[in-house]
């Protein structure tokens, strides 16, 4: 009678989002259990290891994990989960976690609780719907219950300290998958990642191009911020898709957002107004993003954000 | 190649939606409903694969109630060959109708049209659970590409790259295969008039969803459903030296 949390990361790192999710499971106040799948992820499991109060770890590594594909990852945890009792099986509602759960519930015959916000109790959950329009309130009469959770709604847990045991499994898949990888084109940065980060910079349509976008990157620089934008922005070209924040890109609650040139569309106000303070440059004295900002400032951001980026 | 695209009609997305006085739901009646984004978006890639001479038919399916066959008009406006609605008169967005029972109900409809792709949306903008293509693969034991934003088909395998979290991941997946759409993998077509005119006429196949050997009953009770918590307007600043000033001083952020 415990919780299985499965580890998002790498083969290199931990990913920190599975600290956030382990703060959520503490909720139920029973023993957590963390599975790393992949490739030689030895080195993972150590990080999994030393989070406080961790019973104990699973470490599967085989050549078929290594890419972390949904199917292999479904035949993992059903094996560490058909030889144990779990009551909750938890994973960041991070593309990781969205990509596999569902197929754990699925599989188990019990309705998946996405995006988890809050636990209200051992059985009941927030969760926003809507595109945070609304919260919904469910509670689940699963014996089983599968959940992803919204990782800038927990803190993360502590990740020195703890000493579980590290028991490594075999993977023993009886099936064929059907899908290879082919490759993985990971956009390399110094900066912090959008999710997890304390400061977040981000750009609108309204910059014009992708050659202006440098001047949120300018800004983001000298604030060791993350570089986010809009929908628009992205389908205009100016950054890659990973930078989307929205309903359906990245959720983030940062100390620090500044949205500069964007208008604040129900769609990106979903991905971003749990930020602790939020500031909106925009030229637009009616646009919807000051209805949530702390601080606004109309204006032209061709002017603003050189003289922002030089005086901080 | 046939192609079986599930769609959902959910409230449009440009509509501030409500929540109903007793905190039952969201209300539905008098407002502006739609095909899910997402959806539109999977019926589009279909449409043009079989406009490249790769698909024969496109078999568009939703479930929800009467008024549904509107998405499935649609669809086949934009180019799907017919339609399947399954209705059903409980909520489709919270509390009743849920992912799990919809993959239930697709994965015995696939069993019977037997297509060589299916193609969805990666969520639905009601419930927002991102659940049934993977759901539907899981349950069915066929590969999944989910959040696609490009798709290559050739011979009896597609490649998909994807959109994660870290960048664009590639994958090949051997047909039949669940893919989910993601935003940038098309922009969908406008239904001419003609075309809306000649999907009048389009087959469309009516079945209960009751009929489906399913249990029905919610795993999930919803409990309320509440107003997220209010954010205040701030203030507006003059200049950039106040900003600076109020980020240090009141919010200390920077």
């Amino acid at each position: 009678m415990s919780i299985l949390v499965i580890a998002e990361h790498d083969n290199e790192e931990l990913k920190p989002s599975t600290l956030n999710v382990v703060t959520a499971a503490k909720e139920f106040g029973e023993a957590i259990d963390i599975l790393v799948m992949g490739e030689n992820c030895q080195k993972v499991s150590k990080q999994a290891a030393s989070i406080q109060n961790i019973n104990k770890v699973y470490c599967m590594s085989d050549a078929q994990l290594k890419n972390h594909l949904a199917e292999p990852l479904t035949a993992g945890t059903m094996q560490i989960v058909k030889g144990d009792s779990y009551k909750y099986i938890m994973s960041p509602a991070s593309t990781f976690g969205k990509n596999l759960l569902p197929r754990i519930s699925a599989l188990l015959d019990v309705q998946q609780i996405s995006d988890v916000t809050e636990v209200v109790s051992a059985s009941s959950f927030k969760r926003p719907v809507y595109g945070g329009q609304a919260i919904a309130t469910v509670e689940s009469n699963d014996d089983v219950k599968v959940i992803t959770v919204r990782v800038t709604a927990f803190d993360a847990a502590e990740a020195e300290g703890g000493q579980a045991q590290v028991t490594e499994v075999a993977f023993n898949p009886t099936e064929d998958f059907g899908s290879t990888f082919v490759r993985l084109e990971v956009a390399q940065s110094e900066r912090p990642e959008l999710t997890g980060a304390a400061r977040v910079v981000s750009g609108g349509r309204a910059l014009g191009s992708k050659e202006n976008f440098k001047m949120i990157e300018d800004l983001a620089d000298k604030l060791g911020a993350a570089i986010g934008a809009s929908r628009a922005a992205v389908d205009a070209g100016y950054v890659p898709n990973d930078y989307q924040v929205g309903q359906t890109g990245k959720v983030v609650a940062p100390e620090l957002y500044i949205a500069v040139g964007i208008s604040g569309a129900i769609q990106h106000l979903a991905g971003m107004k749990d930020s602790k303070t939020i500031v909106a440059i925009n030229k637009d004295e009616d646009a919807p993003i000051f209805q949530i900002a702390d601080y606004g400032l109309v204006g032209d951001l061709f002017d603003i954000l050189p003289e922002l980026t030089e005086k901080l | 190649m046939k192609i079986f695209v599930p769609i959902k009609r959910v409230i449009d997305y440009n509509v501030k939606v409500r929540i109903k006085p007793d905190n039952s739901g969201i209300e539905q009646t008098n407002v502006k409903m739609s095909i899910n984004p997402f959806d539109e978006i999977a019926v589009e890639e279909a449409v043009r694969l079989k406009e490249s001479g790769k698909a024969t038919e496109i078999v568009v399916v939703t479930i929800g109630p009467e008024k549904a066959q509107e998405v499935l008009r649609t669809a086949m406006a934009m180019g799907a060959d017919r339609g399947i609605l399954v209705t059903t008169e409980e909520a489709i967005d919270l509390g009743a109708i849920e992912p799990l029972m919809i993959a239930k109900c697709l994965k015995s409809l696939i069993e019977q049209e037997k297509p060589d792709l299916v193609i969805m949306g990666k969520q639905a903008i009601d419930d927002d659970s991102n659940q049934t293509g993977q759901m539907l693969s899981a349950l069915l034991g066929w590969p999944q590409a989910t959040f696609a934003s490009e798709i290559v088909t050739e011979g009896d395998s597609t490649t998909v790259t994807r959109e994660i979290d870290g960048g664009l991941e590639t994958l090949k997946v051997k047909m039949p295969a669940i893919l989910t759409t993601d935003l940038r993998l098309n922009e969908p077509r406008y239904a001419s008039l003609p075309n809306i005119m000649k999907a009048k006429k389009k087959p469309l196949d009516v079945k209960a969803l009751d009929d489906f050997d399913l249990n029905t009953t919610p795993r999930l009770k919803l409990i309320s459903v509440d107003e997220p918590p209010k954010r205040e307007a701030g203030e507006k600043v003059e200049n950039v030296d106040a900003l600076i000033d109020k980020l240090k001083n009141e919010a200390k952020v920077i």
